[in-house]
C-alpha cells in the first residue's frame, strides 16, 4: 500500500515538473519569437495584436532600412573591431597572469594575489577611473573600450586553478632538468595544455565585449567611434536614431509604423549572431562556470 | 636569493602586463579616491587640490537625495535578494527531470537569455510594455482590463527591473547548483528510496543540504555587491517619469559626477557605497562562519 502511494506521488510530482517546466519554455522562447515575426510583419496588424503566432502580410522595409543605414554598418563595423582586439588583450593578460599565479614557485605570489584578490571587494569607482583614463588620453580613441576593465579577478582566479590543477608539476620538473626555461615551457607545454581554457575565456570576453555599452557610452563622445549597443540604445531607447532613419517626404503615421518594424529588426539583428552561434558553444560557457564553482 | 629570481624573471616577465594592469586600472583609482575629502579641480590635479576632509560626505548625507537613492537601492537589492532562491529551486528541479532530452532542451533554453545584451532586454521592455502598441497591454485590453504605462510608473519600476532579470539570468544561475548536484553520492538516493522517501523528501532532505555549502558562498557573493545594483540597465530603464523611484545610488554617481562634473562630491558617494559593500560581506561572511557554514575565508 505504502509503495503504491508513494510511487503515484512521484509519478505525479514528474509530470507537474514536466508541465512547470513546459510553462518555463513557453515564458522564455515566446519573448523572443514574437519579436523576431514581428520584424517582419505588417505593424498595423501586429500593434492590433493580431500577430501573435504566425507572421502576417510579410514586409521586409524594417530590415532594408536596417541595411541601408550607414550608422548602423559603422556601428557593427566598430563593435567587431572592439570585440575581436579587446577579447585578445583580455585573454592574453588572463591566461599569462594566471599561469605565472598559479606557479607554487613564485617569489611573493600569495603577496600579489591577495593584492589582486582585494581590488574584487574594493574599487576606487567610476569617477576616478574616468579621470585616469582621461588622463592616459584614451577618451575618445579605440584604447577606451580596450584597456581599462580588461582584467576580471574572478577569470583571473578561474584560469589561475584550472593550471594548477591540470599542469602536473612532474611535468614541470622534467622539464626545468632538461634546461628548459620558462618562457619555452609555458609556450610548449603549458598553451597546448590550455585550449579548453582559452576557448572558455574567448568566449566570455567576447560576448562581454559585445554586449557592452556603458564603457563606450562613458568614454566616446565621437559617434564616429560607436559601437553597435550605442546605436541600438538610441534606436530601441532613446529613438532619436529614428529621425534619421525615417525618410522625411513620407506621412508621419507611416513613418511611426516603419519605425517599430525597425526596433523589433534591430533587436534581431543585433542579438542573432550571438544566439545562433550560442548552442554550439554552450558546453564551453559551462564548463567555465563549472571550472570557476570548483574553487570559487 | 639571486639565483632564485634569475630562475623566475621570465614568469615575472609572463606576470608583468597583468601586474601593471592592476597596478595602474585598479590601484591608480584607489589612489584617485583622495578626492572624495578633497575640493577637486581639473586644472589642479589630484594632489594639487585641498584637502576638505569629509565634506563631500556631510553634504550627500544631508542633501534631499541621501534618502532618496539610498532608498531606491535597498528596494531594488532587497527584492533581489529574496528572489535570490529562484535559481536554488530551479536546479532542484531540473535535476529531476527524467528524460535527458528534455533535461537538456531546458537548460540550452533557459540560459540563452543571459547572452542577450542589457541595451536590447530594456529595448524589449519599451517594446512590450509600451502603453498603445505593447503585446502586454493588448492583453489587458482584450481582458476587458485598464491599460497600464509601465515604464512611466514609479511604482513598477522595481518590479519590472528585478523580474525582467529573473527572465534573464534565472536559468543562468541554476548552472552552478546544478554542477554540485551532480557530485551527490547516488547512493544516499538509492539507499533513501530503499527506506520509501519520496521524491520530493529526497530533493528536501539530501538535494538542498548537499548544495547548501555552494548556495552560502553564492549568497555572501552576492550580498557583497548589495548596494550595486546592475546600474547599466537601471540607467536605461530611467526615464523622466519613473525616476522617482529608478535614481540609485550609482546612476547618481554618474550623473552629479560625469554628466554635472561635481567629481569630488560624486567620488564620495561612490566611495560610501563601495565601503558599505565591503562591510556588508564581511558581515555576511562572519555570520556564515559562525553558524558554522561555508564562508569565503
Amino acid at each position: 500500500m505504502e509503495t503504491w502511494s508513494r510511487s503515484r506521488g512521484d509519478k505525479l510530482f514528474d509530470w507537474t515538473n514536466i508541465m512547470f517546466f513546459l510553462l518555463i519554455l513557453g515564458i522564455v522562447i515566446y519573448p523572443l519569437y514574437f519579436i523576431i515575426i514581428a520584424s517582419f510583419s505588417d505593424p498595423d496588424l501586429v500593434n492590433a495584436g493580431k500577430v501573435l503566432l504566425i507572421p502576417q502580410d510579410i514586409s521586409w522595409i524594417g530590415y532594408e532600412r536596417i541595411f541601408g543605414d550607414a550608422e548602423i554598418w559603422n556601428g557593427y563595423k566598430n563593435s567587431i573591431m572592439y570585440t575581436v582586439l579587446g577579447t585578445i588583450f583580455r585573454v592574453s593578460l588572463i591566461i599569462t597572469g594566471g599561469y605565472a599565479l598559479s606557479r607554487k614557485d613564485l617569489p611573493m605570489a600569495g603577496t600579489l594575489m591577495l593584492l589582486i584578490l582585494f581590488t574584487m571587494f574594493f574599487h576606487g569607482g567610476l569617477i576616478p577611473t574616468y579621470l585616469l583614463v582621461k588622463e592616459l588620453g584614451m577618451v575618445d580613441t579605440m584604447w577606451a573600450m580596450i584597456v581599462p576593465g580588461a582584467v576580471s579577478v574572478y577569470q583571473l582566479i578561474i584560469v589561475r586553478s584550472f593550471f594548477q590543477s591540470n599542469i602536473p608539476q612532474e611535468m614541470l620538473e622534467a622539464a626545468m632538468m632538461d634546461g628548459c626555461g620558462n618562457f619555452k615551457f609555458f609556450l610548449r607545454m603549458v598553451l597546448p595544455l590550455s585550449l579548453p581554457i582559452i576557448a572558455v575565456m574567448v568566449l566570455f570576453n567576447a560576448v562581454a565585449m559585445w554586449n557592452s555599452y556603458f564603457q563606450a557610452l562613458i568614454y566616446l563622445n565621437d559617434a564616429s567611434l560607436h559601437p553597435l549597443q550605442i546605436v541600438l540604445r538610441k534606436i530601441l531607447i532613446i529613438s532619436e536614431a529614428q529621425l534619421d532613419l525615417i525618410d522625411a517626404s513620407g506621412d508621419a503615421a507611416e513613418e511611426q509604423k516603419v519605425s517599430e518594424l525597425i526596433k523589433y529588426g534591430m533587436v534581431v539583428v543585433s542579438s542573432l549572431p550571438v544566439l545562433v552561434l550560442y548552442p554550439f558553444l554552450q558546453r564551453y560557457f559551462v564548463k567555465g562556470v563549472m571550472i570557476g564553482s570548483v574553487k570559487g | 636569493m639571486l639565483n632564485r629570481w634569475k630562475r623566475h624573471y621570465e614568469l615575472y616577465l609572463l606576470l608583468l602586463p597583468t601586474l601593471l594592469y592592476f597596478a595602474v586600472f585598479e590601484y591608480g583609482p584607489i589612489y584617485g579616491l583622495q578626492i572624495a575629502f578633497k575640493n577637486f579641480a581639473p586644472f589642479k590635479g589630484i594632489s594639487g587640490s585641498p584637502w576638505v576632509g569629509f565634506d563631500n560626505f556631510l553634504r550627500f548625507f544631508d542633501s534631499y537625495k541621501f534618502w532618496d537613492v539610498l532608498v531606491n537601492t535597498l528596494t531594488i537589492s532587497v527584492y533581489e535578494l529574496l528572489l535570490f532562491p529562484i535559481p536554488v529551486i530551479l536546479a532542484l528541479l531540473i535535476n529531476q527531470l527524467t528524460s535527458k532530452r528534455f533535461k537538456k532542451l531546458v537548460q540550452t533554453v533557459t540560459y540563452a537569455p543571459h547572452f542577450i545584451s542589457t541595451v536590447v532586454i530594456v529595448g524589449m521592455l519599451n517594446l512590450f510594455l509600451s502603453p498603445r502598441n505593447g503585446i502586454i497591454n493588448q492583453l489587458l485590453e482584450t481582458l476587458g482590463l485598464e491599460t497600464i504605462f509601465f515604464m512611466a510608473k514609479p511604482d513598477w519600476f522595481a518590479s519590472i527591473f528585478v523580474w525582467s532579470g529573473v527572465w534573464q539570468n534565472a536559468g543562468w544561475g541554476t548552472i552552478i547548483y546544478l554542477a554540485a548536484l551532480t557530485s551527490i553520492n547516488p547512493e544516499l538516493h538509492e539507499s533513501a528510496v530503499v527506506d520509501g522517501a519520496s521524491k520530493i523528501k529526497r530533493i528536501l532532505y539530501i538535494d538542498l543540504p548537499s548544495i547548501m555549502p555552494t548556495v552560502i558562498v553564492l549568497l555572501i557573493l552576492s550580498v557583497g555587491n548589495f548596494m550595486s545594483v546592475g546600474f547599466e540597465k537601471v540607467y536605461l530603464m530611467q526615464n523622466p517619469l519613473n525616476v522617482s523611484s529608478a535614481e540609485v545610488i550609482q546612476t547618481y554617481v554618474y550623473k552629479t559626477g560625469l554628466i554635472g562634473a561635481q567629481y569630488s562630491y560624486s567620488a564620495a558617494i561612490g566611495m560610501f557605497n563601495s565601503i558599505v559593500n565591503c562591510l556588508l560581506l564581511l558581515m555576511v561572511n562572519f555570520l556564515a562562519k559562525r553558524f558554522g557554514q561555508n564562508s569565503l575565508w
